[in-house]
């Protein structure tokens, strides 16, 4: 399970550097927002989830897509804008899904992916089945109403899903000091009666307050909120110098490595050497560099296609 | 058939779909315990239980973007808005989430679903209980604008809309929730196609194409020019987005006159729309400039409202205006 933790995050970090390589070489276009820090919270909730839990993930959400366990090679197709893509090259990064395995999509608007997942966690319920949501959003989403309605929704209906909640201190452009009053998300599930934990940004840490709250969840016993305290390394999107913030707390904030300090850890509990990271480093490297290659050969839809599906 | 009032064809609908469907479920505020806020689902909650009439917060945004996860994992949700006005709350889950969801996701999701409301003055409700904002549905690719006018049509109309895959904008009219009428039994379960205009009185000087309330004010309007010896044609869109341009142009290329009348405010109306796809498109068969009935450039007024809401006199002014004037 460990190795899977480690494999999973380094994964996402590399799909995310090769996606910062490729959008500066302008290999693909629009805007970029990558999760480069945060990859433990992804890696330690899917770890609780099937194909039949549907997740809402952000702007920031390749990491839950990888997690949830999206094929990299039509997931880069479709960040390349190809027909291949799970969304015909419609989504491109902020918007990408996979109905096939409950990636309910990558919201371009912040929060607005909450109550979708209530939704199916309401359909969860209605149908008797014991599969579960989980919302995902950064710290900036809950100044939006829609994740206070649907938090009080689901306090009321008792829903199957977790809030999970990436505190990385950045709404967008803007610190916690101004747009939370309170110091960590959980305050604000006190309201609706949620129960909500603060963790750190271990994945460890993170797997087992997220197993109590989908295990929660699971059972009918309602909703719970979990808060990852974690620090985002690169501005609100690739190519942000993040002049707002100093380069003293961009370095802060690089110097904690959800993968560093996990790797340290293997190695000191002697559950993985040095070598065999260095294996599992190449053979996920080898893994995205063919699904970048695999999207370079796709083919662009073409402009026939525009209107193709708008209504059944 | 049978005679009802058009607020019970709501119901009856919704019934005869949720009968016939058990993915079909209602969600909106005091649609449960109280039967609707103008009792659209009274003894729908009875019937079905908390878990298919489901009860809400006050939360237009919450609700309606939870509906639309819920459609996506296979579910028909019917959402009741109390008052069109209100759903400016839920424009994020309409038109960021809703209505791009299929599109967006390449195809992959199917999003049934209907989101109804009533519109429309006549209850001396004021500026935030009164409007007709159909055009901006119908405005935004990916959503169906529906609007019934008899309780005939808002039966056969909402079960079809319940029926669509896609998603559906359901318009009601406030004052014609007490109108009596004929209206199908569960039995003859009658389902009217969406995008289908419907011929309400036949024609030959003018064609005047309008929806809701405005179709009985058009009927009106067109008693009166007929003691003046004018024969007007009554097209009722039924559906908004997408509208029935060959019944309207088949009509117009009998009549060569064409006026629009919506009770919503007459600039950017749906009546814009039509005047320009006529004008792009049939301009040879017209014989005069195309009018236009709508509200005034300004809210609805509590005090001022008889004189705001469009009446069968406005549609008899703007007929005989066309009737004047050539090309």
């Amino acid at each position: 399970m460990l190795t899977g933790f480690y494999t999973m995050m380094v994964r996402i970090r590399k799909v995310e550097e090769n996606l910062m390589e490729v959008f500066s070489r302008g290999e693909i276009p629009g805007f970029l927002h990558v999760s480069i820090g945060q990859e433990a919270a992804p890696a330690a909730v899917c770890a609780h989830l099937n194909a039949n839990d549907c997740i809402s993930t952000t702007h920031r959400g390749h990491g839950w897509a990888v997690a949830k366990g999206i094929e990299i090679r039509r997931a880069m197709a479709e960040l390349f804008g190809k027909r291949e893509g799970f969304c015909l090259g419609r989504s491109g990064s902020m918007h990408l899904a996979d109905a096939g395995i409950g990636i309910m999509g990558a919201n371009g608007i912040v929060g607005g992916g909450i109550p979708i997942a209530a939704g199916a966690a309401f359909a969860a319920q209605y149908k008797k089945t014991d599969h579960v949501a989980v919302a995902t959003f950064g710290e900036g989403a809950t100044g939006e109403g829609a994740f206070h309605e649907a938090m009080n929704f689901a306090a009321i209906r008792r829903l199957p899903m977790v809030f999970v909640c990436e505190n990385n201190g950045w709404a967008e452009f803007s610190p916690k000091s101004v747009h939370m009053p309170v110091e960590s998300v959980t305050s604000r599930a006190l309201a609706y009666d949620i129960p909500a934990v603060s963790v750190s940004n271990k994945v460890v840490e993170i797997y087992e307050a997220a197993g109590e709250a989908v295990r929660r969840a699971r059972k009918g016993k309602g909703p719970s909120l979990l808060e990852i305290r974690c620090d985002r390394w690169y501005g609100h999107y690739v190519g942000d110098a993040q002049k707002y913030r100093g380069k003293e707390k961009v370095e802060e904030a690089m110097a904690k490595d959800c993968i560093a300090d996990f790797e340290a850890e293997l190695i000191k509990g002697k559950v993985l050497r040095r070598k065999d990271l260095d294996r599992i480093r190449a053979e996920v490297s080898a893994e995205v560099e063919d699904a970048v290659n695999f999207a370079r050969q796709c083919t662009y839809p073409d402009v026939s296609e525009m209107l193709e599906g708008l209504y059944v | 058939m049978k005679e009802t009032r058009y607020i019970f064809a709501i119901k009856e609908a919704m019934e005869e779909e949720m009968d016939r469907d058990e993915n079909v479920f209602l969600i909106g505020e005091d649609v449960g315990l109280a039967g609707g806020s103008f009792g659209a689902s009274k003894g729908l909650y009875e019937k079905f239980g908390p878990e298919r009439v489901v009860d809400t917060p006050i939360s237009e945004l919450g609700f309606t973007s939870l509906a639309a996860g819920a459609a996506s994992c296979g579910l028909r949700p019917i959402v009741e808005i109390m008052f069109m006005d209100f759903v400016t709350c839920a424009m994020d889950s309409i038109v960021n989430q809703i209505a791009k969801m299929r599109y967006m996701f390449g195809n992959q999701y199917t999003v049934p679903v209907v989101v109804r409301m009533p519109e429309g003055g006549g209850l001396n409700a004021g500026p935030q209980h009164s409007q007709c904002l159909e055009a901006w549905f119908a405005h935004v690719p990916g959503l169906k604008v529906v609007m019934a006018a008899t309780p005939h049509d808002v039966k056969g109309l909402l079960k079809a809309s319940i029926r669509d895959d896609n998603p559906v904008i359901f318009i009601e009219n406030k004052t014609l929730h007490a109108m009596k009428g004929m209206a199908a039994e569960a039995d003859e379960d009658v389902v009217l196609p969406l995008g289908k205009a419907d011929v309400k009185l036949q024609g030959s000087d003018v064609t005047i194409v309008t929806a809701s309330r405005m179709v009985h004010e058009s009927l009106k309007a067109a008693r009166i020019l007929e003691q003046e010896g004018i024969s007007a044609e009554v097209v009722d869109l039924m559906t908004i987005q997408p509208w029935d341009r060959k019944t309207v142009f088949d009509s117009v290329a009998k009549t060569h006159r064409l006026v629009v009348a919506h009770e919503a405010v007459k600039q950017f109306g749906f009546g814009a729309e039509i005047a320009a796809a006529a004008a792009e498109e049939i301009l040879d068969e017209l014989d005069a400039p195309v009018m236009r009935v709508g509200a005034p450039f300004a809210p609805a007024s509590y005090s001022l409202e008889k004189y705001y809401v469009p009446s069968a006199d406005d549609v008899v002014s703007a007929v005989k205006s066309t009737l004047e004037r050539t090309l």
